[in-house]
C-alpha cells in the first residue's frame, strides 16, 4: 500500500509564494542584484589586467577608487558603461561594490538584532510572569527612545572607541589593512543598528512562545523530563521559524535603509569607500549638472528595497497566513 | 482612564531620564572633545574651558551637576560656539514643528483616502496600483524622492525653492517629500482597518436592513476603520519631526536637524544634551496626547480600562 505523503509547512509555503506574481519577481530581482554586487567584481578582479594604464583605458571593469581628475563627469559609453563620477572614479564599480557594502551592513545588522531579539524574546516568553512583565517594560521604555537619534549616538560612539583602538589591532594582532578598515568603517554601524534593533523581533518572538507554551509538544517534552533549555532551544524555536523568517526578511531593508541614511548625513561610511547612501548624497551634489549621478544610483536602491519589502510580504503571506492583512 | 495616563506618564518621564543619562554617558566616553580639532589652544587656555564646563571633574560629578542645572532649567551653551543652547533650541525648534506638522498634513491627505478608497475597491485595480505606489512610497527613502523632486518639480516651478525657509511656499517640496512615506504607511493601515471594519457583523446587518452604502460607509464603517490609523499618526509625528534632518540637510531647512548632526560630529555635550532631551520629551508627550484621544474614540478601549 502507498502512503500519501503530506505537505509540508515549507513546499506549502513555496507554493503560495509562487502563486504570488510581485513577490516572485522580487525573489530574483533580489536575488539579481545580491549576485551581481558579489560576483561580477570578484570576476572583474580576477580577470585584471596588472598594467593600471591598460586597466583604466580598456578593460570592462575599473578600479572602483582609481581617480582620473581628466575623465571626470564622462557620459555612458563603452569604456565606463556608466560614465564617470566628480572624481572620475567609474560608476559601475562604485556602484557595485557600493551595494556590497549596503546589502552586508544591513545583513549582518539584521543577524545581530536577530541573535538579542530572539533570545530576548524566548525568555521572556518561556519564564512569564514577573521576568515577563520586567523584560517587557524595558522593551517598552526602549521603543519610546527616538532611533535614528540613538543609532547616531552609538554608532559615533563605537566608531570612536575602534578608531582608538586601531594602533593596538595593528601592532599587536597583526590585522592588515583591509580588515581595520572593515572594523573602522562598517562595524561600528552594523553594531549600532543591530544592538538597537533588536524590541520588535523580541516582542513578536514572545508572544509566539507565549502561545506556544501550551501546545501539547511542550508539555509532552515536560513530562519526558527535558530541561529548560533544550524544550525552549530544541523544541519551540524551530517552530517558529515561519515568523523568524519573515521579520527577518522586512527587517533589512529598513536597515538598509539606516545606513543609507546616516552615511548619507555624513554620519556612516565615509569617502573614498563605497556605499549606496554615499553614492545617492554624492549625486544630489551634482544632480543640477550631472542628473545621472543620482538617477542611476536613485534606481539601483529604490528597486532593491521595494524587491525586499515585496519579497517579506509575500514571505509573510505564504508561512504566516494568519498574520497577513488580507 | 486616569490610572492608564498616570501609568504612562510615569513610563514617559523613565524614557526621558533613559535618554538623558544614554546621551550623557555616551557623549563623555568619547575620545576626544570640541578642543581635539584645535591644537594650537595653549595649556591654560584648555584648563579654563575643562574648569568652566566641569571637565575637569569626575564623570559622576558632572553627572549630578548636570541633573542640578536640568532642574534650573538651564541646559548651558554650546561648547563649540558658545551659544546658549536654549536660544539655538528656541531659533530652530518652530522650522522642525513647521516641518513635521506639515509633512504630517501631507502624510493625512494622500494616505487616508487613498487607503479608503482602495478598502471599498478592494481587488479591483484602483486597489492595486494605489497599494504598489503606497509600496514604493514605503520602499523609497526621503533622501532619494528629497533630490528628485527638487530637480524636476523645484527646478521647473519658478515659485517653489529648492533650498531655502523664507515663505510658506518653500514648505512645499520639503513636506512632500517628508510626508510621503508616511503618507505610504498610513494608506495601507487605514485599508487594513476599513476591511476589518467592513466584514465585521454589524456592518452585514446594516446592509441586511437596506441602509444606503454611502451611509454605511460615512456612518458606520469610517468609525470604527480609521482608530488604526489614529493610533499610528501620534507616533508618526513625533517620528517625522526626530527624524526629519535627512530633509532638513536636502533643502537646506533651519531646523534642529543641522544643530544635532553638527553637534554629534563635533562632540558638543551640551547642546546634544539639550536636543536630546526635547526629542524624548516631544515623544512622550505626542504619545500620551495620541493615547488619550485613542480612548475618547473607542468606547471599547474605555470600557476595558475600567473594568
Amino acid at each position: 500500500m502507498k502512503i500519501e505523503s503530506g505537505n509540508s509547512l515549507w513546499s506549502d509555503a513555496w507554493l503560495r509564494l509562487k502563486k504570488n506574481r510581485m513577490a516572485f519577481i522580487s525573489l530574483w530581482i533580489v536575488v539579481g542584484i545580491i549576485l551581481s554586487s558579489f560576483l561580477i567584481p570578484i570576476i572583474g578582479e580576477i580577470f585584471a589586467p596588472k598594467d593600471e594604464a591598460y586597466r583604466a583605458e580598456h578593460y570592462w571593469f575599473k578600479d572602483p577608487d582609481k581617480q582620473s581628475l581628466a575623465n571626470k563627469f564622462q557620459g555612458p559609453s563603452g569604456n565606463h558603461w556608466l560614465g564617470t563620477d566628480q572624481a572620475g572614479r567609474d560608476l559601475f564599480s562604485r556602484l557595485l561594490y557600493g551595494g556590497q557594502v549596503s546589502l552586508l551592513v544591513g545583513l549582518l545588522a539584521t543577524l545581530i538584532s536577530m541573535a538579542i531579539g530572539i533570545c530576548y524574546g524566548a525568555i521572556s516568553g518561556y519564564k512569564g510572569g514577573k521576568t515577563d512583565s520586567i523584560l517587557m517594560r524595558i522593551v517598552d521604555v526602549l521603543y519610546g527612545l527616538p532611533f535614528l537619534v540613538i543609532v547616531i549616538l552609538f554608532s559615533v560612539f563605537i566608531k570612536a572607541w575602534a578608531q582608538q583602538s586601531v594602533g593596538f589591532l595593528k601592532n599587536d594582532w597583526g590585522w592588515g589593512e583591509g580588515l581595520i578598515n572593515i572594523t573602522v568603517n562598517y562595524l561600528p554601524l552594523c553594531v549600532a543598528i543591530g544592538i538597537l534593533g533588536w524590541y520588535t523581533m523580541a516582542r513578536v518572538v514572545r508572544s509566539q512562545v507565549l502561545s506556544s507554551k501550551k501546545l501539547e509538544y511542550v508539555e509532552a517534552a515536560v513530562s519526558l523530563g527535558l530541561s529548560h533549555k533544550n524544550i525552549l532551544f530544541k523544541q519551540i524555536l524551530p517552530n517558529l521559524l515561519g515568523p523568524i523568517i519573515v521579520y527577518t526578511t522586512l527587517t533589512i531593508p529598513g536597515f538598509i535603509l539606516t545606513e543609507a541614511g546616516l552615511s548619507y548625513l555624513g554620519l556612516g561610511v565615509e569617502s573614498p569607500n563605497s556605499s549606496w547612501g554615499l553614492l545617492l548624497q554624492e549625486g544630489a551634489n551634482y544632480m543640477e549638472t550631472q542628473p545621472r549621478l543620482l538617477i542611476v544610483p536613485s534606481i539601483v536602491f529604490a528597486l532593491t528595497l521595494l524587491a525586499l519589502n515585496f519579497l517579506g510580504d509575500g514571505l509573510r503571506d505564504a508561512l504566516d497566513p494568519k498574520a497577513s492583512k488580507d | 482612564m486616569l490610572k492608564i495616563i498616570i501609568n504612562r506618564l510615569l513610563q514617559g518621564i523613565v524614557v526621558i531620564a533613559c535618554l538623558f543619562t544614554i546621551t550623557f554617558f555616551l557623549v563623555r566616553k568619547l575620545p576626544g572633545d570640541a578642543l581635539t580639532s584645535e591644537k594650537e589652544l595653549s595649556a591654560e587656555a584648555k584648563k579654563a574651558y575643562n574648569e568652566k564646563y566641569d571637565f575637569d571633574k569626575p564623570v559622576t560629578t558632572q553627572y549630578r551637576i548636570a541633573i542640578a542645572k536640568l532642574f534650573e532649567g538651564d541646559l548651558r551653551e554650546s561648547t563649540k560656539t558658545g551659544q546658549p543652547v536654549s536660544k539655538i533650541i528656541a531659533h530652530s525648534f518652530p522650522t522642525s514643528v513647521v516641518l513635521g506638522v506639515t509633512g504630517m498634513f501631507v502624510a493625512i491627505c494622500i494616505g487616508i483616502p487613498a487607503g479608503i478608497i482602495s478598502a471599498l475597491k478592494k481587488n479591483s485595480y484602483i486597489d492595486y496600483s494605489t497599494m504598489l505606489i503606497a509600496m514604493i512610497g514605503i520602499s523609497v527613502p526621503t533622501f532619494v524622492i528629497g533630490p528628485l523632486i527638487a530637480k524636476f518639480i523645484g527646478s521647473n516651478v519658478p515659485f517653489l525653492k529648492v533650498a531655502g525657509w523664507g515663505d510658506p511656499f518653500d514648505w512645499v517640496l520639503p513636506s512632500i517629500t517628508l510626508g510621503l512615506g508616511t503618507g505610504a504607511y498610513l494608506a495601507r493601515i487605514t485599508r487594513a482597518g476599513m476591511l476589518d471594519v467592513l466584514s465585521q457583523d454589524y456592518i452585514r446587518t446594516a446592509q441586511a436592513k437596506g441602509v444606503p452604502q454611502q451611509m454605511i460607509i460615512t456612518k458606520h464603517a469610517l468609525k470604527g476603520g480609521l482608530i488604526p490609523s489614529i493610533a499610528y499618526i501620534g507616533p508618526a509625528f513625533a517620528m517625522l519631526i526626530t527624524g526629519s534632518f535627512i530633509v532638513e540637510t536636502i533643502f537646506q531647512a533651519p531646523g534642529m536637524g543641522q544643530h544635532f548632526v553638527n553637534a554629534t560630529k563635533n562632540r558638543d555635550p551640551f547642546l546634544l544634551q539639550g536636543i536630546v532631551l526635547l526629542f524624548g520629551t516631544l515623544i512622550v508627550v505626542v504619545n500620551i496626547a495620541s493615547d488619550i484621544a485613542l480612548m475618547f474614540l473607542n468606547p471599547r478601549l474605555r470600557q476595558e480600562e475600567n473594568a
